[in-house]
């Protein structure tokens, strides 16, 4: 008979065979073992939770333990809420869930939220052996597998004899009494905390260890897990010590047949890289070796426990080094300090000018590379280690050029690429990620800046012999932007890939409009952490045809699904889509009259104040950091990193704000407005006769049921038949004036980490800007909520009444109504910011938009809309309608011709 | 659950040696073969239900036609159901599917008419069960067998209808678990053979059927065999609920059914590399129905017969199959076409290990 494996399942399958060797199960989720996670359940903070859940998975957890048993919180409604919530995302979805809880109720509102086969955790004898066989015959029908602990009516099992005892009249009763299956039957022999002083705890982790070799050898289908950090729980504060203990019992346990774990799947430290001294006296205490282990783990714990002092003696020692290993320090930890005499001692060891660079530095950003390729690193320590590769660089060049000289000899790289933000975009931080971790990986980056004309991309392609093209943008218009450069290429008969990049990209949108345009390769690069490993891939004359072939295969099949997904959902028509317009009571609605209408300029606004406002979450994403401000500064994983960006960027906003380098100007205006169908009428004055502009909207077509309009933002306005005296505003903010001649300085630094922070920085402040200008609009201006008192959390969460939707965006997708509210404004005049031919604002750290009022108005999505209305909103900006369908090319439901 | 007897230890019995033997054929599709009787509001009303919903008064606004309940039909022209039933046994059809794919309360209410529920399934399962009887009579070397259709219902437990607010459910598994065992109840009382689980969209779904389908079971102190049919929504390759079909084997294999297969959604051909991997797996038999093929410009299956059989034809020579029939689009002519097909092929053998606890 062979053996069978016990075979799991979230949205794909988990089947446990030997070769796994270890299960690890992920220990983030529950209430009793993370005091963040509690938190975060207890403030209701579910959206923050979730991303714990995948971080767990990011880092390698294949199943997920979940547990809600706090006294403060419904269990029940949390287990059925989070494990609804986490089964949406198919992320995280993927690997089965584990269903933890000691209490029986629990556990069946957690079995009822999975469709894939889960497991239990945990099922026992302790209150006999009736109820144990009820609940395992449940666990059948639910399907799921189950961890059954040595826990009988007498109480848990602390003796190798009684664990083995127990599990073994477990085994039996299910196998016997009820079909259980063998595989599915998870055993928990009790890891109990050791080193607590008390002597009959000394044995706790050597019976777990035997207690396991037994069952595994009289039950060679079932499986043994536990949870692993309870073993260390005597050294909570000290995680270095902790991590240790964890380790060595894994390895010892593991040994033994331990094959499933909890474990914090981030934090495992590795046996053999365990300091020497510390891993012996951990295996005293795991293996109860000697009677003194304890005292002589404590003797030293302190030692090791990770602290500010810690942090000051390293420092001092790799300057002890020899200087490769110096260097290598230098770069994978970032430190820029001492990197020019390093280098210096460096050349005068070598015999060329370049082998400092082929030697040391490039050995040192090969375990960058290859750490950032394994999610050990992040983001930020890449840039900075860029930093110091890009210094070190600079200090040999001279010597380099005179070798070069005296010899012809010339350096060698990975290959050369020319990146570009396309025409009409100015949005530059992603590319610059990219262009910094591209040169970490020795390939030659000439980064043509932004708003870069299709001729010009590939005029230096040519005149480079460049081996790839990478084009970005972050706005809708820049997508067809994009077509044209493939367009372009395959005209002039170009041979390199293209890679494709920036947030408003995707693989259906390069599958379905670049692609096919151009036939020697275009590859969407989903971020900065992929850009790598495509790039290698098509310089690889092993790698590329294999590559390109699979990308191909790949969007042929997007395209191919697209063509095949059918109709998809009907949209209706634009008739029956404005009669299911928003309505409200008309009749008895008084539009609030603003306190001073007409436009107001703000010149040189207070940095200071705009700080107040700022949402730190996008920031850390700009970094590809994944969390939420402020729980991603004590993140088990990129905690550390985003800590330390965190104090980096605050130390620079109190630069730019202490020495000016920003400028910050807005302008604001507020106009007599009246709604006519899908249109906004704004008027010179109350008077309401002379029109100064009409502004057009674009109404949803999906098909909605009755009680959901088909919204448009000029629903929000007063129909112009009710006659009321209604308002529209507008907003234009920038605080990125004089951001110029500090990036400069930066550039001439070789410091794209500063570079890209202050970018970052601005923007936010822009951002903040926007969100401050909104409050003083609501508050001041316009007036309709004086006494609003909301925090920054409730202004981020948008609690407040009105909107502010900008062009561009979901609710107003069309780029070039921000003309006319930059007519509207002047806001180059009043502001500085102008507008690309591409209606991207620059500088780019500015935020415009409308001001909306009614108490229900919202965002919404515009979606996809049909011929019919683009004909019509043609009509209404006096387009024609291939110029209508250029400009909504993002929207269309339908192929235009 | 697996250790209680069969309800009906000859039924059952007749079944495995035929299943033994050879593919069984499962008939094809009930809605292509009632359009074909173009039938009106009236029409699906019949007398029982022409002034309103049986007795109900008329109490709620808007229109509430029946039109298009094609499970009423097995209550008010129970002629035209056992007809289609009939058509297809002359085909060749081993197994019958009743006339229940929308009788759970869930899918009822939107016609207003949840309390017909157990009715539906009673009767559908009556009528599919005299069709099959007369039909043994006349070929008893070739006994016939009636599935009882437990459907996916109109509502999924693990997805939310609403984008903004992902932790939304609009059914809950009590809620789905109490519908198919009133439903179940109704198919085995009506004289169902088997029960399958079919066209699962959401496997969690199907697992509140299989949940109430062992305790019923259990309640009862007898069984009945139970099939499994998913659907694989597109060429993703995954159900609507995301998962692969590995997966969502393992997520069902503990109710111990007779089979698992696929249906519905694509055709034969796009199924095949998701039977391959049931095949390769599946402790149990496996079925599968497909569409006549994907549907075309004006939403209709067009696959011939012919087509249709040569392709599952393939699948029986591979050896991949123990059951198989149609979904929609097909008719009594694919049917014989594809009973045609792989008459000469064996079924496929059950992997050793799990030979006696199938």
């Amino acid at each position: 008979m062979k053996t069978s494996h016990t075979r799991l399942s979230g949205l794909e399958p988990l089947v446990v065979t030997p070769d796994l060797l270890f299960i690890n199960i992920g220990e983030r989720t529950n209430v009793t073992g993370s005091a963040q996670f509690k938190k975060l359940i207890k403030e209701d903070r579910y959206d923050e939770a979730v991303e714990v859940a995948r971080q767990q998975v990011a880092n390698g957890a294949q199943i997920i333990d979940i547990n809600m048993d706090e006294g403060m919180i419904d269990s029940e409604a949390a287990m059925t809420r989070f494990v609804n919530l986490i089964a949406s995302e198919p992320d995280i979805a993927r690997v089965p869930f584990m269903i933890d809880s000691s209490k029986w109720t629990v556990i069946e509102a957690g079995l009822r939220c999975l469709q894939g086969k889960g497991i239990v955790n945990s099922i026992s004898m302790k209150e006999g052996e009736e109820l144990f066989l009820e609940q395992a015959r449940k666990v059948r029908q639910y399907g799921a597998a189950a961890v059954v602990m040595a826990f009988d009516e007498e109480g848990q099992a602390g003796t190798v004899e009684r664990k083995v005892a127990i599990c073994e009249r477990a085994y039996k009763l299910l196998t016997e009494t009820l079909d259980f299956p063998a595989e599915d039957i998870i055993f928990d022999p009790n890891i109990f905390a050791i080193a607590t002083g008390i002597e009959e705890h000394n044995d706790y982790a050597v019976a777990f260890i035997e207690a396991t070799r037994e069952l595994k050898k009289r039950f060679p289908d079932c499986h043994i897990s536990g949870g692993v950090s309870n073993v260390s729980f005597s050294f909570r504060g000290n995680n270095s010590v902790r991590e240790a203990i964890h380790s060595v019992f894994l390895y010892h346990a593991i040994r033994a047949g331990m094959d499933m774990g909890i474990v914090n799947a981030g934090a495992l430290a590795i046996y053999d890289e365990l300091d020497p001294e510390l891993r012996e006296r951990v295996e005293d205490v795991v293996l109860n070796r000697r009677d003194d282990a304890t005292e002589r783990l404590l003797e030293v714990a302190d030692h090791y426990k990770k602290g500010k002092g810690e942090a000051v003696v390293e420092t001092l020692a790799w300057r002890e080094k020899d200087v490769r290993q110096r260097l290598s320090h230098a770069l994978v930890h970032g430190i820029d300090q001492f990197v020019v005499e390093d280098t210096e001692q460096a050349r005068q060891l070598s015999t060329r000018p370049l082998d400092v660079i082929e030697g040391p530095l490039m050995d040192g950003m090969d375990v960058v590379g290859d750490l950032f390729g394994a999610g050990k690193m992040f983001l930020p320590q890449v840039v900075k280690s860029a930093r110091v590769m890009k210094k070190a660089v600079a200090h040999l060049l001279p010597y380099i050029e005179a070798e070069k000289l005296r010899t012809g000899d010339t350096a060698k790289n990975n290959g050369k690429i020319v990146m570009a933000t396309v025409k009409g975009d100015v949005h530059d931080i992603g590319k610059n990620i990219v262009a910094v971790v591209l040169r970490c990986n020795n390939f030659e980056v000439i980064d043509l800046g932004v708003m870069v004309p299709a001729q010009k991309i590939l005029e230096t392609a040519i005149a480079e012999k460049a081996d790839m093209i990478g084009l970005s943008g972050l706005i809708t218009p820049s997508l067809e932007e994009m077509g044209n450069v493939a367009k372009e290429m395959q005209r002039r008969d170009f041979h390199i890939p293209l890679l494709i990049g920036g947030a408003t990209t995707s693989r259906a949108h390069t599958a379905l409009k670049i692609e096919p345009h151009y036939k020697s390769g275009t590859v969407w690069v989903k971020d900065a952490s992929r850009a790598v490993g495509v790039a290698q891939s098509l310089v690889s004359k092993d790698l590329v045809k294999e590559f390109l072939s699979k990308i191909r295969d790949e969007y042929t099949d997007v395209r191919e699904r697209h063509r095949n997904r059918g109709p998809g959902k009907k949209l209706v028509s634009l008739e029956k889509a404005r009669a299911q317009r928003f309505h409200c009571d008309w009749a008895n609605y008084d539009p609030p009259q603003p306190a001073k209408p007409g436009i107001t300029v703000f010149d040189d606004y207070d940095l200071n104040v705009i700080r107040q406002y700022i949402d730190w979450t996008p920031f850390f994403q700009a970094w590809e950091l994944a969390g939420h401000y402020p729980a991603i500064l004590t993140d088990a994983v990129v905690g550390p990193q985003a800590s330390e960006l965190f104090r980096d960027a605050q130390a620079m906003l109190d630069k730019i704000i202490a020495e000016k380098w920003l400028t910050a100007r807005a302008v604001i205006g507020l106009w007599p407005a009246a709604n006519l169908m899908d249109d906004v009428e704004v008027y010179t004055d109350a008077s309401r006769t002379e029109r100064l502009a009409t502004l057009h909207s674009l109404r949803q077509q999906a098909d909605k049921p009755p009680e959901r309009p088909n919204l448009c933002l000029a629903d929000f306005i007063v129909p112009k038949e009710f006659d009321k005296p209604d308002w529209i505003g507008g907003f234009a903010v920038t605080a990125g004036l004089g951001i110029e001649e500090h990036l400069g300085r930066f550039l001439a630094d070789y410091d794209d980490y500063s570079s890209i922070i202050l970018k970052a920085l601005a923007d936010r402040l822009a951002e903040s800007f926007a969100e401050h200008m909104h409050e003083r609009v609501r508050k001041e201006f316009w007036g309709f909520a004086a006494n609003e008192a909301l925090d920054n959390n409730a202004l981020i969460a948008e609690k407040y009444r009105g909107i502010r939707p900008a062009p561009g965006y979901p609710a107003c997708p069309e780029h070039t109504e921000k003309a006319t509210l930059f007519e509207l404004l002047d806001v180059t005049a009043n502001t500085g910011i102008k507008l690309t031919e591409g209606f991207s604002m620059y500088p780019a750290a500015a935020v415009s938009g409308w001001y909306y009022s009614h108490p229900d108005s919202q965002y919404f999505v515009v979606g996809r809309v049909g011929k019919e209305q683009v004909e019509d909103y043609a009509r209404r900006k006096g387009w024609t309608l291939a110029e209508a369908e250029r400009w909504l090319s993002s929207n269309l439901d339908y192929e235009p011709e | 659950m697996s250790t209680l007897p069969w309800l009906h230890p000859d039924r059952v019995a007749a079944l495995e040696q035929a299943l033994h033997q050879r593919i069984l054929i499962i008939d094809g599709a009930m809605g292509t073969m009632l359009q074909a009787h173009e039938l009106d509001e009236p029409g699906f009303r019949g007398e029982r239900f022409e002034h309103g919903h049986d007795g109900h008064a008329h109490d709620h606004a808007g229109e509430c036609d029946l039109k298009g309940n094609n499970d009423l039909l097995t209550l008010t022209r129970p002629h035209i159901i056992r007809g289609v039933h009939d058509a297809y046994l002359q085909a060749g059809a081993d197994l019958v599917e009743t006339n229940t794919f929308n009788s759970t309360r869930i899918s009822q209410a939107d016609y207003k008419l949840q309390h017909l529920a157990r009715e539906l399934n009673l009767e559908g399962a009556r009528l599919a069960r005299a069709a099959c009887a007369a039909m043994s009579a006349k070929t008893p070397k070739q006994p016939r067998f009636v599935i009882g259709v437990l459907g996916p219902t109109s509502r999924t437990a693990s997805l939310s209808p609403d984008v903004n607010d992902p932790g939304f459910r609009n059914v809950t598994f009590e809620e789905l678990a109490e519908n198919y065992t009133e439903s179940a109840n109704g198919l085995i009382d009506g004289g169902a053979d088997v029960l399958m689980v079919e066209t699962i969209f959401d496997t969690l779904n199907a697992k509140a059927a299989l949940f109430a389908l062992s305790e019923l079971f259990h309640r009862r102190g007898a069984r009945v065999p139970v099939m499994i049919s998913g659907t694989i929504t597109d060429r993703s390759g995954r159900t609507l609920s995301g998962q692969t079909a590995e997966a969502f084997y393992y997520s069902v294999h503990h109710a111990r059914p007779l089979s698992v297969g696929f249906n519905c959604a694509l055709g034969a051909e796009d199924l095949r590399p998701h039977i391959q991997t049931l095949a390769d797996l599946a402790d149990c038999l496996v079925s599968t129905h497909p569409n006549a093929g994907l549907p075309n410009a004006f939403a209709e299956y067009d696959e011939t017969p012919e087509h249709m059989a040569t392709v599952l034809g393939e699948f029986a020579r591979d050896g991949l199959l123990n059951l198989v029939g149609g979904c929609c689009g097909t008719t009594p002519a694919h049917i014989e076409a594809i009973a045609e097909a792989v008459r000469d092929y064996a079924p496929r053998a059950l992997p050793s290990r799990d030979a006696e606890a199938a």
